[in-house]
């Protein structure tokens, strides 16, 4: 039923899916941010589509890769009983996706922590602030760029934190990663 | 020394091992459970392990009627400044047991978010190892916490400085 789905959704927007994929039964279509809120508008009314659900917003860094970052939907159908997975790649340099909160509410929290760990912005969101960390928090902790054991402490430490493991890093750092 | 010989219905004691004595049998506790452990904090507490036998009996959710602070879980930077401000406000004597590795030294939470350890942000008397802990462990805790407040001088308490400097 999903693969249903996904060809007709691969029929009706030609343009808008770049790329697509069944690979272990996860029907994937990888599409252009600016269709994004076409594509999602239809696949929420469309009767034979019906993706009422909207179980997880998230995002992925691939750091050395172009475009470096993806959003990753999915999407469920509580009467078609049919799973989408759809993914907007976005650049390095220009984090910001069309909000999807105005058709499925469930996007309002996913968007605001996508925007906390990774720093994407969702345009046309109501609300668009940290929703995990603390305002007094800079940079975005799920970047891969972000340095693994980097705290922000809130208040003054009784004694610093970790001040001999941070020696050890170079040991365990990604090889592939520029240092 | 012959004194209670003398006079039947006395008996001699230092005055510090008294106090000591009548702290390590009451603690209210304050139970400050934010992760997993709670659960084994739970069983504790329940009939089958019953840390009332120890006179730990009952949990007050308010620092102000506490004097042993439990924290019992993971504890992450957005939480540090509320730890420190609840042991603020527990009265002194007040004594700190940290529950579980994650409030020890912060588990394999090693990350961004999360503070290593709670004697980063206020002192603790007892850790307790363990993921979670065994009840055992936990009563062993307890009673290493006993033997330490009957060994403190009792007029320690007096001149601790508080975790959270506040601006006069």
């Amino acid at each position: 039923m999903s693969q249903n789905a996904l060809k007709k959704l691969k029929t009706k927007f030609k343009a808008a899916v770049v790329d697509s994929h069944e690979r272990l039964g996860n029907e994937t279509a990888i599409v252009s941010r600016e269709k994004l809120l076409e594509v999602c508008q239809w696949l929420f009314s469309d009767e034979k589509m019906a993706f009422d659900m909207l179980s997880d917003v998230t995002a992925v860094d691939y750091q050395n890769r172009q475009p470096r970052y993806e959003v990753v939907y999915h999407l469920y159908s509580t009467t078609q009983k049919h799973r989408l997975r759809l993914r907007v790649p976005v650049e390095e340099g220009q984090e910001s996706v069309p909000s999807v909160a105005g058709i499925w509410r469930a996007a309002n929290w996913g968007e605001r922590e996508v925007f906390d760990m990774f720093g994407i912005r969702f345009e046309g969101h109501v609300d668009m602030r940290r929703i995990l960390l603390y305002d007094e928090f800079v940079g975005h902790p799920l970047r891969k760029d972000y340095p693994v054991q980097k705290s922000q402490p809130r208040m003054d430490l009784r004694s610093p934190e970790r001040d001999a493991v941070e020696e050890f890093r170079h040991f365990y750092q990604d090889r592939n990663r520029p240092a | 020394m012959g004194v209670e010989r003398q006079l039947p219905g006395f008996v001699t004691s230092k005055l510090s091992t008294a106090v000591n004595w009548a702290r390590k049998f009451s603690l209210f506790q304050y139970p400050f459970v934010t992760a997993c452990c709670g659960m084994e904090y739970m069983a504790v507490a329940c009939n089958r392990y019953d840390i009332s036998r120890f006179g730990a009996e009952i949990p007050r959710f308010s620092p102000r009627q506490a004097d042993l602070l439990w924290v019992v879980g993971t504890v992450n930077h957005k939480l540090a400044p509320f730890l420190a401000r609840i042991y603020d406000q527990i009265s002194d004597p007040k004594w700190v047991l940290s529950f579980g590795v994650c409030a020890s030294t912060g588990g394999f939470y090693d990350n961004y978010a999360t503070v290593q350890g709670i004697d980063k942000i206020i002192p603790v008397d007892v850790y307790i190892p363990g993921c979670p802990p065994r009840p055992e462990q936990v009563i062993d805790a307890l009673i290493m916490l006993q033997e330490k407040i009957a060994r403190e001088d009792w007029e320690e308490h007096y001149d601790r400085a508080p975790a959270i400097e506040v601006p006069a």
